[in-house]
């Protein structure tokens, strides 16, 4: 069967999706400081002021009113815990946790309440709910504006995490993570929403928990997540004029992650590397290297390299912050450490 | 609105209830027979009975690690909550919730929670949902002097205020947070003065009065249904037992618990109760016969029961994952 596509950014993707799903389930609400911006003031009774602080909502407020695009005080914790509640008892609720970073000042409410709830009461509720958050350095925002955390969030039962990094991905994701019974944190990429892609048109869903390989190879394996992904395809290009083939796993969802998808593919190369832009310790690079270790240690060829950010906050200039990130070059550096 | 008969009863009952049970537990965790952290409710009946008398049964409550009186109140029947206690298969969370986490969302009873402050948000989506669903369900959000310094208390309340969501939130003030008098932890004189600042409706009432209890919140939950947003009760009342089975209570003095203790809110209520002819003596002696006879069932049910399967470990965690 051939989608239709048309070629759209992966913030024109984020919201398409959120449009799909509010128009398909009168549940679904969005919720968030600034998501539509502008509430009570005149002129904006139906329109948005920003629609977003980067303008992924923007639009939406127009199409489905105040009452379901909902602009918050800035009280995470409450508007957070707020969706919680909503979830356990009938909407399926969008709340917008500006930069993940901020996941300081509401984390009870997501971890102890939204994550729990469900085994607390023996299976006797549910909480359809996505977080969408914003991750990522390069953008010059400093130490409280710029992690990426998602394996903090990983770590904790009851919770799915998803980073997508192209457009059609974020875009199927998306109504997966809504569609979705159990909450959802989705992180979206700061330095990802310009970038475009062909985007297929109308209903898209991608199955949670299913990997995608991002490029075919058998030289080496390199298990990338969100933005590095992109960074990945760039060293592969480099890596071919080499001679060297990499395959480009992308777990899309790291929890549940498609374990299998990354075996299979380091049972054909032998090689992994594993790229990740968030802090290296108790990290998803060193969760994948364990797996890999632990379950396909037999065909390992060589010890797992890891790219990953420093043990270290984000930091704001910009010839550090560059240093921060994991880059092309150091990439395809590991990729040669392991051959 | 003036007390019907049927309502006395009810009150009544579901106020010996929650004592018979408070008082059966303490003996059972003394004994060994109940694992983990319990946290008692008795003294405090008549402010989960006196609000719970004005909610239906589609509307909704949050609760606090003292739990077990909201719980009563709001319906939830004492066998399954006696087994949740012991940790058995037929608890209300199989097992796996125990007294601090004790919910039965099926009768609108959102959870105990382990953390203080933890429910006002929740309360909050609960009045999100049932005012876009149009349900009109009204939640009440019990939280204690302590929770009334937490950050989430605060939001909450002004997230409902801005939102006009149908919620009532009930202050319990039991005097203490775990051992910390209100006075060296509150800054205001009164909880309730704290409305003010969300522009809201607050008031102060006996808590050891189920009739003021009752009536305060009869008039926030007709605000709430009428869609004119929420209110804040502060119910000032006193528990019986320590902050958790096993607190031996060393900074109130045996003085002040005794002279709480003799304006007990359940003997209270049966005098008002039968004086103005709405309950008789013999109304009185059944309620508390038969609230025995059903703890002595749960606990019997409980026992009864069987452990969960360790398999259980690994389920509920997640509706489907992968």
């Amino acid at each position: 069967m051939v989608v239709a596509t048309r070629t759209a950014t992966f913030r024109e993707a984020i919201n398409e999706a959120l449009r799909l799903e509010l128009a398909r389930d009168p549940d679904v609400i969005l919720m968030g400081e600034d998501v539509a911006g502008g509430a009570t003031v005149s002129g904006f009774e139906q329109d948005d002021a920003w629609g977003g602080v980067l303008g992924v909502t923007k639009g939406l407020v127009q199409e489905f009113g105040r009452d379901r695009v909902l602009d918050t005080p800035i009280s995470e914790s409450g508007f957070i815990g707020a969706a919680v509640g909503a979830a356990a008892t009938g909407l399926r609720p969008v709340a917008e946790l500006m930069f993940v970073d901020f996941f300081g000042v509401c984390m009870d409410q997501i971890f102890n309440q939204g994550a729990k709830l469900r085994y607390m009461f023996g299976g006797h509720a549910k909480v359809p709910m996505v977080i969408r958050t914003m991750i990522g350095a390069g953008f010059r925002a400093a130490g409280q504006h710029s992690g990426c955390h998602y394996s903090v969030f990983t770590h904790m039962p009851g919770l799915k995490t998803v980073v997508p990094s192209t457009p059609s991905d974020a875009k199927g994701l998306l109504a997966a993570s809504i569609r979705d019974d159990d909450p959802v944190i989705f992180f979206e990429h700061k330095l990802l929403y310009d970038i475009t892609g062909e985007l297929p048109e109308g209903d898209y869903v991608v199955k949670l928990g299913t990997a995608d390989i991002k490029r075919e190879g058998d030289g080496a394996t390199v298990v990338a997540i969100g933005r590095m992904v992109q960074l990945s395809l760039e060293a592969a290009e480099a890596l071919a004029g080499e001679g060297i083939e990499v395959e480009i796993v992308d777990p899309r969802t790291l929890s549940p992650l498609d374990d299998e998808a990354i075996l299979a593919s380091v049972r054909k190369t032998g090689r992994l590397v594993v790229v990740d832009e968030d802090n290296p310790r108790c990290s998803m690079a060193t969760d994948i290297a364990a797996l890999v270790t632990t379950r396909a240690f037999d065909h390992l060829d060589a010890p797992p390299q890891l790219v990953t950010a420093p043990h270290t906050p984000v930091p704001f200039s910009p010839v550090l912050e560059d240093v921060y990130v994991p880059s092309a070059e150091r990439i395809a550096e590991a990729v040669r450490a392991t051959l | 609105m003036e007390l019907t008969s049927d309502k006395a009863l009810w009150i009544y009952d579901r106020m010996v209830t929650i004592r018979a049970f408070e008082e059966r537990v303490a003996k059972l965790f003394a004994d060994g027979r109940i694992p983990g952290f319990v946290h008692l409710y008795a003294g405090e009946e008549a402010v989960a009975v006196g609000v719970c008398a004005q909610l239906n049964d589609r509307d909704f409550i949050t609760s606090t690690h003292r739990g077990h009186g909201h719980c009563i109140a709001k319906g939830v029947p004492v066998a399954p909550m006696m087994a949740e206690l012991f940790g058995r298969a037929d608890g209300c969370c199989k097992g796996k919730g125990g007294s601090m986490h004790i919910a039965d969302v099926s009768r609108g009873m959102l959870g105990a929670n382990g953390i203080v402050g933890g429910g006002p948000p929740l309360a909050c989506g609960s009045g999100l949902a049932a005012k876009r669903k149009g349900s009109g369900a009204v939640t009440a959000c019990f939280f204690g002097d302590g929770a009334a310094e937490q950050g989430t208390t605060h939001e909450a309340m002004n997230l409902a205020a801005i939102w006009k969501l149908p919620v009532i939130f009930v202050a319990e003030n039991n005097g203490f947070a775990e051992s910390t008098p209100v006075g060296y932890h509150c800054a205001a004189s009164n909880i309730a003065d704290r409305a003010a600042s969300y522009n809201i409706p607050g008031v102060s009432v006996d808590g050891y009065d189920v009739v003021s209890v009752y009536e305060a919140a009869g008039e926030a939950v007709a605000r709430a249904r009428r869609g004119d947003g929420p209110s804040l009760i502060e119910a000032k009342t006193w528990r019986y037992f320590g902050h958790f089975e096993g607190d031996q209570v060393t900074y109130r003095t045996a003085e002040q618990s005794a002279a709480y203790r003799e304006h007990d809110p359940l003997t209270w209520f049966a005098k008002q109760a039968t004086d103005r002819g709405l309950l008789t003596p013999k109304d009185l002696e059944e309620v508390t016969m038969g609230a025995e006879r059903s703890i002595d069932e749960a606990i019997e049910f409980a026992e009864k029961s069987p452990l969960p399967a360790p398999e259980e470990t690994l389920t509920d965690v997640y509706v489907s994952y992968r």
